[in-house]
């Protein structure tokens, strides 16, 4: 694989209907490494989150005016097809949503099972096994791989979705607030395993813990709203560290130190 | 009483608060005095019967029942005690007619079935040909056919058209010009909902005898194209909202992987809502199938089988209840029947054509239940599965 290119956004606004919901957002997103993205409930952040794989698109009247640029080509090109940006820029919900008729094994091959590609059973009980081991989940769930996805706990559900996310060997991973339904253990289980999967994927996360950022991320983006009804804006990102610890921004000092938000 | 009315004191609150709770006999204890006291009441003022007992009786139950537990249980176990005997009672009077006509229908229904001569079976493997006057045999086999032909072409007319249809509305017209389009199609399909049955057969038979000009043609598919014109609303409707209850989270998620919108419908939304669309088509057949008006305007009535559903008249259940029972009690001038074709010999009967109404109608509600029991099956094994 060639070496991984780092994330271009590029004066990137994005709109519902008519209504500007962030704009302005220049960002260079590191590869293979975590990027955390904070602020304020409506600031926009897993908006921006969903432009990185045009999942926005899929909320009607949606749609994004910039550059994204992904190992140098632009997702927002007109010849680019969704589809194969989404299968390139994996993505990890707010609430676990394995699907539901499906048995733990095909909830992981779902990527290849969906998209009715053929797979000889060793190939994707290998794929399986590689995805369930990376996702921390094999040792839990071995035993029990034809058994509904539904019957897992909330956190081994989300680790299964995390498991059919990387099935389908994306090169980024989203992240939108996948711990906020999560109790403490399984919230530490998640954080450990993002620790590992940024070894082979550039990871961006969006949460409303701050203590989560600081603990998983290289570097953290600041978003924040001027108003009700204004477009969401990106006001600082920089190294972890520094934006905990002597941020640029007032707004960013102000927020994480808990003085609003 | 008074504790439970005045602000709970530090005794009412730790009282164990079934203490006063009467056990359930009390209620036989009430419900008797009602009865009682209704079929008294009845009696002097002449008005008694089995129904005005069973009424009056209810009503003064929950009264008794009411002020017996407002005496002894207090007010809040009396208003328990009260709203239950409502819901039961509501439960009662919703379940009566449904058991009452089933009742009925297989009490009637098999007195033919078991009449049939030479076998008990012979009711659903004869037809009408040759069955005259007051003839003690013939069956229903050609009506069965027909029924189940021309449902199973109004299904299969009906089911694509009306499942496009919900996933347009649901998956498509969610933006522009296409939700315009998708406010016009429910609109439509609500006024079709409410089409009578007779103008749907009446637009079939205008239909065909504008297509081939010939006033007197009548065809089986005539029939069907009347029933799905019944049919697709329903399947619209009941397909629409099982597809709009498939989350949204999950249609995110395969998009998530990669999978293009076409397949995330096949192989996610439908697989989801399977069990649901089961039974809304089903609902839809039944609807349907029990349909007289139309099908005596387009596909008339014949007494021998028919198996070709673009040549000719046809038979079919519904139509052949309304048409025995029009026929009303047989007139036995002599005690036998001599059929013209066969030149068999049969006993004559003067309820046979009314037994036969009623063996038909208990055809019709068997074919139905096997059709729900079909359904129920279906949406057993492919529902999502939720247990561990």
């Amino acid at each position: 694989m060639a070496a991984p290119q780092p994330i271009n956004v590029e004066d990137l606004d994005i709109f519902y209907g008519d209504f500007l919901a962030v704009e302005g957002v220049n960002v260079q997103i590191r590869p293979r490494s975590v990027t955390a993205l904070i602020g304020p409930s409506g600031c926009g952040k897993s908006t921006f989150l969903r432009t990185l794989n045009r999942m926005h698109e899929v909320i009607p009247g949606a749609y994004a005016k910039g550059k994204v640029e992904i190992n140098g080509e632009d997702i927002y090109d007109s010849k680019v097809d969704p589809v194969n940006v989404r299968r390139r820029v994996g993505m990890v919900f707010q609430k676990a949503n394995p699907f539901p008729t499906m048995s733990i094994r095909d909830n992981v091959l779902a990527g290849v099972k969906l998209n009715n590609r053929r797979m000889s059973r060793s190939a994707g009980d290998e794929l399986m096994e590689k995805a369930l081991r990376g996702a921390n989940l094999w040792n839990e769930v071995k035993d029990r791989l034809d058994k509904p996805g539904m019957g897992l706990s909330g956190g081994q559900q989300q680790r299964l979705c995390i498991a059919r996310t990387i099935a389908v060997q994306p090169e980024v991973v989203l992240m939108d607030e996948p711990c906020s339904a999560l109790d403490p253990i399984s919230t530490l289980a998640i954080e450990d395993l993002i620790h590992e999967l940024k070894q082979e994927y550039t990871i961006v996360i969006v949460t409303h813990n701050m203590q989560q950022a600081s603990r998983v991320s290289d570097r953290t983006g600041f978003f924040n709203i001027a108003g009700t009804g204004k477009p969401g804006h990106l006001i600082e990102i920089d190294d972890t560290d520094t934006i905990f610890t002597n941020p640029t921004n007032k707004q960013t000092e102000d927020y994480i130190s808990g003085r609003f938000g | 009483m008074s504790s439970m009315t005045s602000a709970p004191t530090e005794a009412s609150v730790h009282r164990p608060h079934d203490e006063r709770r009467l056990p359930w006999y009390h209620l036989i204890f009430t419900g008797l005095t009602g009865l009682l006291v209704a079929i008294a009441g009845l009696a002097i003022v002449d008005a008694l019967s089995i129904a005005s007992a069973i009424v009056v009786g209810f009503l003064l139950h929950l009264l008794f029942g009411w002020v017996y537990s407002l005496v002894r249980e207090g007010p809040r176990w009396a208003m328990d005690r009260l709203v239950t005997l409502l819901v039961i009672g509501a439960f009662a009077v919703a379940m009566f007619p449904l058991l009452s006509l089933l009742w009925e229908v297989i009490r009637r229904g098999l007195t033919r079935v078991l009449a049939a001569k030479p076998s008990v079976l012979s009711f659903w493997t004869s037809d009408m040909s040759g069955i005259i006057g007051g003839a003690d045999a013939g069956g229903v086999l050609h009506a069965t056919v027909g029924t189940l032909l021309i449902t199973l072409w109004a299904s299969i007319i009906s089911i694509p058209i009306g499942l496009f249809t919900a996933i347009f509305l649901v998956e498509y017209a969610d933006q522009g010009w296409k939700k315009t389009l998708g406010t016009g199609v429910t609109f439509l399909v609500d006024v079709m909902t409410g089409i009578p049955s007779i103008v749907a057969g009446l637009f079939g038979l205008a239909v065909f005898i504008t297509l081939m000009p010939d006033a007197s043609v009548r065809m089986g598919i005539m029939g069907a194209v009347a029933l799905s014109l019944l049919m697709i609303p329903t399947v619209v409707r009941n397909s629409e909202e099982m597809l709009r209850l498939v989350p949204m989270d999950l249609r995110e998620a395969s998009y998530a992987l990669g999978v293009p919108k076409w397949l995330t419908i096949v192989k996610v939304v439908l697989r989801t809502a399977i069990a649901g669309l089961t039974t809304g088509i089903t609902l839809a057949i039944a609807r349907v199938i029990g349909e007289t008006a139309p099908l005596l305007l387009t596909v008339g009535m014949v007494t021998s089988m028919n198996w070709n559903m673009f040549d000719g008249r046809m038979a079919t259940l519904p139509t052949f209840i309304n048409q025995q029972y029009r026929a009303g009690s047989a007139n036995c001038m002599s005690d036998s029947v001599t059929n013209p074709i066969t030149h068999e010999v049969y006993a004559c009967s003067i309820s046979t054509n009314i037994d036969r109404a009623w063996a038909a109608a208990f055809t019709l509600i068997v074919i139905v239940m096997v059709l729900n029991i079909v359904a129920r099956l279906i949406s057993h094994y492919f529902s999502p599965k939720l247990s561990r």
